[in-house]
């Protein structure tokens, strides 16, 4: 324990003195083991006590980062680009809609008096041609009309294959239209209604054509792909079905917003006081050697193995360090939630029968204000500890206090959100905004997922590395076991003379 | 009549022991009894260390017969009867070995737990 003690006070010893000087150079690492610099922000909530912070005017805050950050978010604003495809696929929609109408019109328009009387088989026709139109209609609709999910680097190729097909179809009807009936003015107008018909049939089955190959096909599971954050190692594993590159990387990225926990740069180095203690080895001096290239990582390699021969208790010092840690957290923790259950027994809700007393009335907004008080400073304390605090304003934890009280719900409902740092999703406010993801894979981005792909998505400050396997296949056999055959008996002790 | 080999060997702490059947009337018998094989429960042994062994074990040894003559003694674990493995077989298979009526002499190879200190104890 003396031991313990020795090491920890070296180690503040040496923290202490990182923290009380002054001048950091620019883009140094900015968080150390307590950060102060929470304090610079206006909003000082909870805290009545001053305390000196260790920034000079070259140093850059948590906060100018973040300003940084969502400055670069907000600048992938939403473009025209994005609305380009769909306004196509938009028109050529319309277009092929409104192409079996045209053909029933126009013969009524222009040379009506010429038709051969049509009764009912072409009445009947004029049934049928309205509900598959409103079939077609109600289904493109469903499918097609929505907002697109993602604006993608390359051409989606199912989409746009079956949009050339459309058009190809489309074109060709109209061409043989032209020929056949605008300039003979065909007379036979139940031909054409059957013509008509026979272009809805046709559009029907190139929807079909498109739910299967855009939505149905990637239903079935086809590979797992384990996805691992290069930051801090969270990784999972699920399963997709037979996609390009490019739409996995969508669905992928999809999926990362609500299950992976957020990302936290701050929680990711050594502590500076045990990594520093590593790189204090020796300097290789090389006298006068001009080409000494091939020298050099002999040189380094010589260097590496000779301090990791060295013995150095870093590791000692690192696994005190997480006990200290964690003890902290626990015990901020604990002050917190018996606050917050305390500060909780202070409101109720009201009930019919209180109105005969009059007490003030408070909506949720006020209630709330008057509840925080008591508990903002072991909030802050313990947001600060777990280094969550730049995820979570005052103004947020009151809205999210207005919440829980409205809903009924308990302090430890109400703490479920800052104990556990929660999916990516929880934490940005407005979605408007794109988010700014690149496909970096050494394949063409709109092949097909393969047995043993892999490709990253990065983004500024890490990255997510997707590796795709072939689910196997499954043989499965059966085996039929009676159920008049599961009988019992007792084991076995015989003894026998002999 | 009866002998007692004693022959020891190191690495395996064995013993073989021959023992001559006495006639009683119409049967051979031996004078010990046997408990365990693959188809017994082998957490009621009492005499095994290693309580899934499925083993034979010698279980009761008579008085006076041939089997205490010629130095069994119960807890031992019967390896083999006249070159035959005993390890691995049934009870019944076990009796069978052991009662073959046109033999005369059994030759066993039993291991014992304290054998080894019995072994050092008698070459001090």
């Amino acid at each position: 324990r003396d031991r313990r003690d020795r090491h920890r006070s070296k180690s503040r010893d040496g923290s202490r003195g990182d923290k009380s000087v002054t001048i950091q150079a620019p883009g140094d690492p900015l968080l150390d083991n307590e950060s102060t610099r929470g304090d610079e922000r206006d909003d000082n909530w909870g805290e009545t006590t001053t305390v000196v912070t260790g920034t000079s005017e070259h140093s850059v805050s948590n906060e100018d980062l973040s300003r940084i950050a969502k400055d670069v978010d907000e600048s992938a604003a939403p473009d025209c680009r994005r609305y380009l495809g769909p306004a196509l696929s938009g028109a050529l929609g319309l277009f092929a809609f409104l192409t079996p109408v045209a053909f029933l019109l126009l013969p009524q328009l222009l040379w009506r008096d010429d038709l051969d009387p049509c009764g009912t088989p072409c009445e009947g026709l004029y049934v049928s041609l309205a509900f598959k139109l409103l079939v077609l209609l109600i289904a493109s609709w469903a499918l097609f009309l929505r907002p697109p999910r993602a604006a993608l680097p390359r051409v989606f190729v199912f989409r746009s294959l079956l949009m050339v097909l459309v058009f190809l179809f489309v074109a060709s009807y109209w061409l043989f239209y032209g020929v056949r009936v605008l300039e003979p003015r065909e007379r036979d107008y139940r031909g054409i209604v059957e013509y008509a018909a026979s272009l809805v049939d046709a559009l029907l089955f190139i929807q079909y054509l498109a739910i299967v190959l855009l939505e149905i096909r990637q239903i079935q599971p086809a590979f797992s792909v384990k996805v691992v954050r290069t930051t801090d190692g969270a990784s999972k594993f699920y399963n997709v079905g037979h996609l390009s590159i490019q739409r996995a990387a969508v669905w992928i990225l999809e999926q990362y917003y609500s299950d992976f926990p957020v990302y936290n740069p701050a929680l990711l180095n050594l502590p500076k006081s045990i990594l520093s203690k590593k790189m204090s080895g020796f300097k290789v001096y090389s006298l006068g050697e001009e080409n000494s290239t091939n020298n050099s990582t002999g040189q380094s390699r010589a260097m590496i193995a000779a301090a990791a021969r060295r013995r150095d208790n870093s590791h000692n010092e690192y696994y005190y360090e997480e006990a200290e840690m964690d003890r902290r957290v626990r015990k901020r923790k604990a002050r917190l939630v018996v606050a917050v259950e305390e500060a909780f027994t202070h409101i109720k809700r009201l009930q019919a029968e209180d109105q005969k007393n009059p007490r003030e009335v408070m909506d949720p907004r006020e209630a709330a204000q008057a509840i925080f008080a008591s508990m903002a400073r072991a909030m802050q304390k313990y947001l600060r500890t777990t280094r969550q605090q730049p995820f979570h304003s005052m103004e947020g934890i009151l809205q999210h206090l207005q919440f829980c009280i409205s809903h009924d719900m308990t302090p430890k409902a109400f703490l479920e959100r800052y104990l556990t740092p929660g999916p990516t999703v929880q934490y940005h406010k407005d979605n408007t905004a794109g988010r700014q993801w690149t496909l970096v894979s050494e394949e063409p981005v709109t092949s097909a997922l393969r047995e043993g792909v892999v490709f990253a998505l990065k983004r500024l400050d890490f990255s997510l590395v997707v590796t795709a396997r072939r689910i196997p296949f499954l043989q499965v056999r059966e085996e039929f076991v009676d159920p008049k055959s599961h009988k019992f008996v007792m084991r076995l002790q015989s003894e026998t003379s002999v | 009549m009866v002998s007692d080999t004693d022959e020891t060997s190191f690495l395996l702490f064995q013993q073989r022991i021959e023992i001559h059947k006495l006639r009683q009337g119409e049967n051979l018998i031996l004078g010990f009894s046997i408990g365990g094989g693959i188809d017994q429960d082998p957490g009621q042994n009492p005499y095994s260390e290693d309580k899934s062994d499925k083993g034979i074990y010698v279980t009761r040894v008579s008085e006076g017969g041939p089997a205490e003559v010629a130095g069994l003694h119960t807890g031992d674990k019967i390896m083999q009867v006249n070159g035959w493995d005993m390890t691995m077989v049934t009870h019944d298979q076990a009796r069978k070995r052991l009662t073959k009526k046109n033999e005369d002499v059994v030759r066993l190879l039993v291991t014992r737990t304290n054998l080894e200190n019995v072994v050092r104890q008698s070459m001090q």
